[in-house]
């Protein structure tokens, strides 16, 4: 038996694992990112090359950004974009907004309701109206039907973001709180110049899952919006990808033009519509898993 | 009533800044639940949710009766079935195993890029499953080339639940095992430093310490996980699906999806919303109550 003073040695069982530990992770990372490399290559490459090709792309076939020109000549994706901007811009400032009040309130010890107004949240969690209850009451009732306000309204507040912002504004020392309200603050005020301001890696978390989530969604404006004028990106993309409704993003070219980029068309959009996600990732990725650790190991 | 008004002048802005809150909460999820209520009745827009007359459970049996009864449920329950054999351990798997790589450098490079493709909006990933399974794409590339005969694998209904399956996992392992290592690293490191003085090897370790640690999370998750059985993957098939491979794919939500918002048969669909919520509940309850008895985690 080994004393626990040695350096303790690793059995040849245990290299043998981490060896192959860091094979299934390289695998792991090259399964990941592959795909998108794919579509990188594919969106610079010729079309007419890229239909003849099988197999594993290992670098672009011949390299145009024709495809990326037809992607940005086109109407639908330049409106697309602003309204998805929209969206997000509006969206996300409206979720901070709510998502902060509630967060700042039910984090308050000491009043007794708060405890009752946080269950009838949570129970939000395990049941709904349904689809069409809430399809009929944005549409119907609300009148929100085919406004960018449908998409916006009903998700104000992501519960489960509101227990992880809860949990980090309960974690900010009453003393502080205290000392604040000697200085005469009321509540707003301390949730403005004391609480958020101690919770910038959270709200950056916030920022994150709130704008990725408006950016990415597309269920809702294919239900409620009817304009074309008002598609967000996604939805502009899910004709072109998954209805294969390459036909209108002629706009000005000649049909042969269209149809040479047809397959990096595709490819190109997806790009257009990632970058700004891939962009931010990198920056923000530090902040979230901070964010979303300290709101799971507290609950 | 007087120490209502205490209260209120105690802490008068919060009732203020939590009335918003209240307000949404209340117009957009306990709204809703009131007008599931169109359920029991034969709801005509032109005559509004009052005059509608009430029919009970008409629409339910319907339902129950319906073609299509049996293969939805069917198709609903393999479906979750596969998802809690495959997509539920795969993150707590990568989790364990990311615990367990040496290099620090190499970890975070594992985690940033493997959380990725989370972030990726499901447009995008289903646009990629499509161009990568078209007949000439690079996916079924590479299954020729392992012996596949060359064919279109999103319009056969036997591949259907393996796509779905395989590519949540693509997705969502990285992201999902964030949360396990959160709760891995909560675990007391004396534990395994007792341990090593007994001489327990990794594997042991991993078995008696740190499975035991995450197993609380784990129950949590699972529990949650069953609570959602009926709702399975909504979004993500009406993406992938086609009228062709209905016979696997569709399930009770893409069915209400189809009958509430094309067909507009809006009480008919709601029915099928109101008994998904009835059925989910029980499973939630019992799922809770089970794990109550076999271990001593639960969800409440």
């Amino acid at each position: 038996m080994m004393s626990s003073l040695h350096t303790i040695r690793k059995s040849k069982g245990e290299h043998i694992f981490h060896g192959m530990n860091t094979l299934f992770m390289t695998a792991m990372i090259v399964i990941t990112l592959y795909p998108f490399i794919y579509v990188v290559f594919s969106s610079v490459s010729d079309s007419r090359l890229l239909l003849a090709q099988t197999g594993i792309l290992w670098a672009p076939l011949g390299f145009t950004l024709d495809a990326y020109t037809m992607v940005f000549k086109n109407p639908n994706i330049v409106s697309g974009y602003l309204n998805t901007l929209f969206i997000v811009g509006m969206g996300t400032i409206l979720n901070l907004v709510m998502t902060s009040l509630g967060a700042y309130v039910l984090s308050r010890k000491g009043v007794a309701w708060t405890r009752h107004i946080m269950l009838w949240i949570i129970l939000t969690m395990f049941f709904s109206g349904g689809l069409i209850p809430m399809y009929l009451l944005v549409n119907n009732w609300l009148h929100l039907g085919n406004t960018l306000f449908a998409l916006i309204v009903p998700g104000l507040i992501s519960t489960w973001n509101l227990i992880i912002l809860r949990t980090s504004f309960a974690a900010i020392p009453e003393s502080l709180i205290e000392s604040a309200r000697i200085d005469g603050a009321q509540d707003l005020t301390i949730l403005l110049r004391v609480v958020i301001p101690l919770s910038l890696p959270v709200m950056a978390v916030m920022v994150l899952f709130y704008g990725v989530g408006h950016w990415n969604s597309w269920f809702g404006a294919m239900i409620y919006l009817r304009d074309r004028e008002l598609f967000p990106l996604q939805l502009i993309l899910r004709e072109i990808l998954i209805q294969n409704n390459t036909n209108y993003m002629a706009g000005n070219a000649s049909a042969e033009d269209v149809e040479a980029v047809g397959e990096s068309i595709k490819y190109a959009t997806i790009i257009v519509a990632t970058l700004p996600i891939l962009f931010v990732y990198p920056f923000l990725q530090k902040y979230f898993v901070k964010g979303v650790m300290i709101g799971s190991i507290k609950e | 009533m007087n120490g209502l008004l205490k209260d209120y002048r105690k802490h008068k802005y919060l009732y203020y800044m939590i009335f918003p809150v209240v307000l949404y909460y209340f117009v957009f999820h306990y709204v809703p639940m009131y007008g599931a209520l169109i359920a029991f009745k034969d709801f005509r827009i032109a005559e509004g949710f009052i005059n509608s007359p009430w029919v009970g459970f008409k629409h339910f049996i319907s339902f129950f009766d319906s073609y299509y009864f049996w293969r939805l449920l069917k198709n609903t329950l393999i479906l979750n079935l596969y998802m809690l054999v495959f997509s539920f351990p795969a993150p707590i798997i990568f989790a364990l195993l990311i615990n367990e790589i040496v290099g620090s450098r190499f970890k975070r490079v594992v985690q940033t890029v493997t959380y990725l493709p989370h972030f990726i909006s499901l447009i995008v990933v289903c646009g990629m499953i499509t161009q990568f399974l078209a007949r000439d794409g690079i996916m079924t590339d590479l299954l020729v080339w392992l012996g596949m005969d060359r064919q279109v694998l999103l319009a056969h209904p036997q591949y259907f639940r393996a796509i779905y399956v395989i590519s949540d996992i693509w997705q969502g392992v990285g992201w999902g095992s964030i949360i396990y290592l959160a709760a891995i690293m909560g675990i007391n490191p004396e534990l395994y430093e007792a341990s090593r003085m007994d001489g327990a090897n990794r594997w042991r370790q991993i078995f008696h310490i740190t499975l035991p640690g995450i197993t609380p999370i784990i129950v949590i998750l699972f529990i949650l996980k069953i609570g959602n059985m009926l709702d399975v993957g909504f979004e993500k098939i009406i993406l992938l699906y086609n009228p062709n491979t209905y016979v696997t794919a569709d399930v009770i939500s893409t069915f209400v999806y189809r009958k509430g918002l094309q067909s507009f048969e809006f009480s008919y669909a709601t029915a099928i919303g109101v008994f998904q919520a009835v059925i989910n509940f029980i499973l939630l309850i019992a799922a809770n109550r089970f794990s109550k008895q076999i271990s001593e985690n639960s969800l409440w």
